[in-house]
This record gives C-alpha cells, structure tokens and sequence, in this order.
C-alpha cells in the first residue's frame, strides 16, 4: 500500500475536488464542535479563561504528526510526496504576529470564521468580508513587499533537518512538550479560569 | 440542577471536549496527508477568490500582478475550480451540519457586554483585514501553516506558531474591553 494515493494516480483532478468538499467536511464538523465558531470562545485563550484554542490545536498536530510518523516508519506514506510549504523565515515570523493581532481584534482566523459565519454569527460574516478586504490590499501592494515577501528564504525544510536531530525523537520530544503543555493548560484553567463560554 | 437539566435539553448541546475534537481535526488532517499529500487550509480560497474578482474588473491589472497571477495563470481552468475553494465549500457545509445537530444555528453577534453591536462588527471587519494580511505575508494560516505544516514539522510553520500566539498575547490586553 502506498500513499498519498493522488499522487500515486489513483484518481484525477475532478475527483480530487470531492475529495477536497468531503474532507472539508469533517474540518468544519470538528471546528464547529470543539467551539471555535464562538468569537467569544476563541479570544477567551488570550485571556487564560478558556485554553480550548491551545488543547485542541495540539492535540491535532500531534495526532496528525504521529499518525504520518508512523505510516512513513512502515513505508505506507512516501514523505517526499508530501506537500512541504518553503520556509521564509523572517516574512512568515512578521505575517504570524500580524495574525495574532488580527486574531485578537476580530476574534476569528479564516478557517474559524466560515463556521462562525455559517451558524449565523454576524461578526464572523463582517470578519470573512475583512479577510477578502485585507487580501485585495495585499495583493494591490504586493508588488511594493515582493521583496520582503520573498526574503531569508530556507527552501522546504523540517525542525529534524534544521536541528539535526532524529525524526523519531523529535516526533516523540514534541508529543512530551504538548503532554506538558495541556497539563499547565489544565492548572492555568483551574487557578485563573471559571469562565468558560457557554455555546 | 433538576431545574436546569431540563432547561439543557432544550437549549444549545455544551461543545465537546477539546481533546476529543482536537482528535477528530487531527485525523481529518491525516487522512488529508494519506489521500491527497497536503492538509488543510482556507486563506487561499479566499486568494482564488480575490483574484478571480479583481481578474473579471481589471483582467489587464490582475495579469500585471505577480500575486494574483499566480491563480490565474492556469487559463485552461477557472481559478475558482480549485482543491482549496472545494475543501472551504466543505468546511461551511460541516460547520452547519455540526451547528444545526448541536442546535447551535443561531443569528447574533459575539462580544463582550461592555462593546456595542457596531463597534464589535468594526472590530471584526479590521481584524478580518489584517489576518487576511497577514495570511498572505506567511503564506498561510492557522489551518494552512498552523496545523497543516506544524504536523510535519515545517520550521517555518513552527516559527509561524510561536509568532501568532505571541502577537496575541502581546496585543490582548489592549483589546479586552471588547471580550471581557
């Protein structure tokens, strides 16, 4: 068995797009259950209320990191097949500080915001508006910050290859920091929270 | 708690725990990785989107531009007809089913009760423009970058992930008014 199986050809393009539909699916079910079509509920992690955000993301990534770690250890995944995003170092550092400021102002990023829009939420229908907004002004100077955008360019790179340290350590020292890291959630809730948003 | 047992059943279901769904994302991300050799994201579709907006007003100006060329430069297809733009297509779907089952379909506005309606709203639409901003710079977001590239340990995924939380907290305390 070898995957991924689209790029092994098991299936075309107009397939691949109910695919993408179909998996979307479980995306929003799953971001609408653990409650981030809530604003309130999202921005409570930045006030040490509520430290969903936080638990649910770790426990996503290294689900789906120890999950890929082990298919590509029994030879089912073929990692060189899978999709690295280049790293930019620098650009992707300042884009994600802008992003949290974003996050704190309106509340939502783009994922959250579709399920919050689609549950009737008006704040997260004005907030996709914004986001459409701030691209279009990205993509009206992005011929003044081409430059910065495209600066301190690393190529597809891991933190294993960066680092130098194995795939297998580095995979079970990062579930370590995430088991550490609900634990402190858990204390932090329990000592400066109490106020849980409610659906 | 008799009395509020049945005030419960009738009002929106609690969320669920935090692990189990973060589980669920996971696996959905997963399956991603096993079927397609990607995961997920949802600033692009809305990249696809603007391009294809500013491409039917001004097709000579989205052609001049790197940025929006980069989704139109496939002229055999439309931008729109795109892994990103159905995968976001999905994700509204599962978010009303989710919603709807929960009975959690409901038109309001979050906030804070010390911020009005149209302040909040505000907030919201210039929160949405920088993230959508920022998303670019950092070639993705939480879904793209975050969970997507942070799974296979993307270094600068992961210096994106220490970035958002940092300028969060960073900024949180100047914006409480609006949530707490």
């Amino acid at each position: 068995m070898n995957t991924p199986f689209f790029k092994y050809g098991l299936f075309g393009d107009d397939v691949s797009l109910v695919i993408a539909f179909v998996i979307g699916i479980g995306f929003g079910f799953f971001l609408e259950r653990a409650g981030f079509g809530n604003g309130r509920k999202l921005a409570a992690q930045f006030y040490f209320n509520d430290l969903t955000v936080f638990k649910v993301m770790f426990t996503a990534i290294i689900t789906a990191m120890v999950g890929i770690y082990y298919l590509s250890v029994i030879g089912w995944m073929d990692l060189s097949l899978v999709y690295l995003n280049p790293t930019y170092i620098v650009p992707q550092t300042i884009g994600g500080l802008l992003l949290g400021f974003g996050f704190v102002i309106g509340g939502y990023c783009p994922g959250t915001s579709c399920v919050s829009a689609v549950t009737g939420k008006i704040d997260g229908m004005v907030y996709l508006l914004g986001i459409v907004v701030g691209i279009f002004i990205f993509g009206e100077i992005f011929p003044l910050v081409s430059n910065f955008y495209n600066s301190t360019p690393m190529g597809q790179i891991t933190l294993s290859q960066l680092f130098n340290i194995p795939y297998g350590i580095l995979v079970f020292a990062v579930v370590m920091m995430a088991i550490g890291g609900f634990a402190a959630a858990e204390w932090a809730e329990k000592k400066l929270g109490n106020k849980i948003v409610e659906p | 708690m008799s009395s509020t047992s049945n005030e419960v059943q009738h009002g929106p279901k609690p969320y669920w725990n935090p692990y189990l769904s973060g589980m669920g994302l996971g696996l959905v991300l997963l399956l991603s990785y096993v079927i397609m050799g990607r995961g997920l994201g949802a600033s692009g579709a809305f990249s696809s989107l603007v391009a294809t907006g500013v491409s039917a007003i001004a097709p000579e100006h989205a052609k001049a531009n790197e940025f929006y060329n980069e989704y139109l430069a496939d002229t055999t297809k439309s931008p729109l007809k795109d892994w990103l733009v159905f995968e976001v297509l999905g994700v509204l779907a599962g978010g009303f089913i989710s919603g709807a089952l929960a009975g959690r379909i409901k038109k309001t506005v979050e906030k804070g009760p010390h911020i009005s309606v149209s302040g909040r709203l505000l907030y919201a639409f210039v929160g949405g423009a920088i993230m959508g901003i920022g998303a670019k710079l950092a070639r993705g977001c939480t879904s793209g970058q975050a969970l997507t590239g942070g799974a296979v340990l993307n270094v600068g995924s992961w210096a994106f992930i220490l970035a958002v939380f940092g300028g969060a907290y960073m900024f949180a305390y100047f914006f409480r008014r609006q949530w707490r």
